[in-house]
């Protein structure tokens, strides 16, 4: 599966209040999770991003709650993966689960400006900027998690193995 | 080779003798947990599965503790949906507002996790009940709502860190100012993955209370769970709490680490993590005039009755700083009651502070003490990242609460020692 879109860079360890503060915590529609998404930290995000886009960022992304509302919002905004230098764990999870690939590479994390265009292989975990003609190689994502991406997430996976009688 | 805590947890409930760090495991769950904010989202997920059943309803608690008492109709409409959600699959453990509290700290007090248990909840702070020797951690909505429907949970087994600590405690020195400097040591990626196993002299002398704290705050480290080895003192604790026994486990002399960090407790002050990272750790005799607004006591972190003693004894006889808003905040009904029948409640009233009914509220911005542009609180919580508990430019400093209690008295930032 490739994936071709901007980036938007941003820090360290930018944490799930980040992502999406809690006092919309009391929604669970996606779209409106996606009008907040990043806000703390880039006020016109929501505004901005576009269907495709690839959010780049540094070490330890997603740290903080385990509100899975980050993950969606992020989805639902339209962002199509997230490469960072590290992931938390307990977004890392969320993503997967929700269809929501991620790549880690310190590399790309580095070697990608705001704005770069970018051509991702998933399943091969190359990174492409078509902007600076570089291109990097990410963690290959675990075949599990590959898994779950290619079945649309977690609970398709259960369901089918429920159906399957397992 | 022998095996760590962490690696025993999860090879019993996969029925398997050993397990090795980064094995993908299958894992039956003792306990599910989910609050008002992440139980919505699992229950829209547990239906659109169209699954008809809960796996056991005796094994999935719901605590509505974080936007509780419901702050607006949004919230209300949430915990209403997860009361229908109880009432339909009869599950066991809901907590109705009334008799809740902060669920890390009330389901050890009810008596649902015990030493050997696998939890997971919807909540990051799960990884509290490490504190009980459970391998405990949090997890999101979809992989609660997967559970529900299977009783099952798949991990990768973390590798572990050893932390020792060594010597005895200063004044006022509790289990939030270790795991502090500890975060402050290795960052809040220090951890990624990995389980942090407490130990050593200091830790078998440590309060249960303080025990909770610091793997209540393993994750802000970024691991996966914290653990410390069930002894007399966790038995004592679970004393007529529940009717099941529990399996004390311990790691092999001989056990594998990633590695293994010394920390000489005996030369830990009272530190305080500053904006806006819970990594960003100072001792407090360092931080000069940083002016409070507000301090907030209470939190899955550091709302036990300990915590509670602890605050009164520095409050005792003295009045809250004018234009400072102390907020107490005890973390469950029965802690509430104690504090009651102790008299801590009559120190607090007459120090100038108010007493919330357990919620998380302010700890996450949530309602009950939110802050304001430009003001900063000291709070005994667990996180301080921007605009975590009001506007974005509001700011947190974390500490435990003897230093939380002393600041409110100051106005700023400071320790029980500088009172007159």
């Amino acid at each position: 599966m490739t994936l071709k879109g901007h980036a938007w860079k941003f820090g360290a360890d930018v944490d799930t209040d980040a992502i999406i503060a809690a006092r919309y915590l009391s929604a669970t529609d996606p779209e409106e999770l996606a009008g907040h998404v990043m806000e703390g930290l880039m006020p016109d995000f929501p505004n901005r991003v576009k269907p495709g886009d690839m959010v780049v960022a540094g070490k330890n992304f997603g740290c903080g709650s385990s509100r899975e509302h980050a993950p969606l919002a992020l989805k639902a905004a339209g962002v199509a993966c997230v490469i960072a230098r590290s992931f938390a764990r307990i977004f890392y999870r969320n993503a997967f689960n929700l269809g929501l690939p991620l790549l880690e590479s310190a590399e790309a994390a580095d070697g990608i400006a705001a704005g770069d265009e970018l051509l991702v292989d998933l399943a091969a975990g190359t990174i492409k900027n078509l902007s600076q003609g570089t291109e990097f190689q990410a963690r290959p994502i675990p075949p599990f998690m590959q898994e779950l991406l290619a079945e649309g997430g977690l609970m398709q996976h259960v369901i089918k193995k429920i159906r399957a009688g397992g | 080779m022998g095996m760590t805590l962490t690696e025993k947890l999860l090879a019993a409930p996969c029925g398997r003798e050993r397990v090795e760090p980064g094995e993908l495991i299958e894992a039956a769950i003792d306990l599910a947990l989910a609050n008002d904010i992440t139980a919505p989202l699992a229950i829209e997920e547990f239906e659109k599965a169209g699954a008809a059943e809960v796996w056991d309803r005796t094994k999935i608690a719901l605590v509505p503790d974080h936007f509780t008492p419901n702050k607006d109709i949004a919230a209300a409409t949430n915990v209403k949906r997860i009361r229908e959600f109880a009432k339909k699959h009869r599950i066991a453990h809901f907590f109705e507002c009334s008799q809740a509290g902060i669920e890390h700290a009330l389901l050890p007090e009810q008596g649902l996790v015990l030493p050997g248990d696998l939890v997971i909840g919807a909540d990051s702070h799960t990884c509290t009940y490490g504190a009980l020797g459970a391998f405990a951690t949090g997890v999101g909505s979809t992989d609660l709502a997967a559970a529900l429907i299977t009783g099952k949970c798949w991990f990768k087994v973390p590798q572990s860190i050893r932390l020792l600590y060594t010597g005895e405690l200063k004044p006022w020195v509790s289990g939030k100012d270790l795991i502090l400097f500890t975060i402050g040591r290795i960052g809040v990626d220090g951890a990624l993955y990995q389980a942090m196993e407490f130990c050593g002299p200091t830790i078998e002398k440590l309060s249960m209370a303080s025990r909770f704290t610091m793997c209540n705050m393993a994750i802000e480290a970024g691991a996966k769970n914290g653990v410390i080895e069930p002894d007399d003192k966790t038995r004592t604790f679970l004393k007529g709490r529940s009717a099941r026994k529990g399996v004390f486990l311990k790691s092999d002399p001989d056990a594998v680490y990633a590695r293994t960090l010394e920390i000489d407790a005996s030369q830990v002050e009272l530190q305080v993590a500053l904006p806006s990272l819970p990594s960003n750790v100072k001792p407090v005799r360092e931080v000069k005039d940083l002016a409070i607004d507000q301090a907030v006591i209470g939190s899955c972190t550091n709302g036990w009755l300990e915590d509670l003693q602890m605050a009164a004894q520095v409050l005792k006889g003295r009045r809250v700083a004018p234009r400072v808003r102390l907020i107490i905040i005890p973390a469950t009904r029965i802690i509430y009651r104690q504090a009651l029948r102790e008299g801590l409640m009559e120190v607090f009233m007459d120090a100038g502070a108010i007493i919330s009914p357990p919620t998380c509220g302010p700890c996450l911005g949530g309602h009950m003490g939110v802050l304001a542009e430009g003001e900063r609180a000291v709070a005994t919580t667990n996180r301080n990242f921007v605009g975590r508990m009001g506007h974005v430019r509001s700011e947190v400093v974390l500490a435990g609460p003897a230093v939380a209690a002393a600041s409110a008295v100051l106005g700023r930032v400071g320790s029980p020692e500088e009172l007159a």
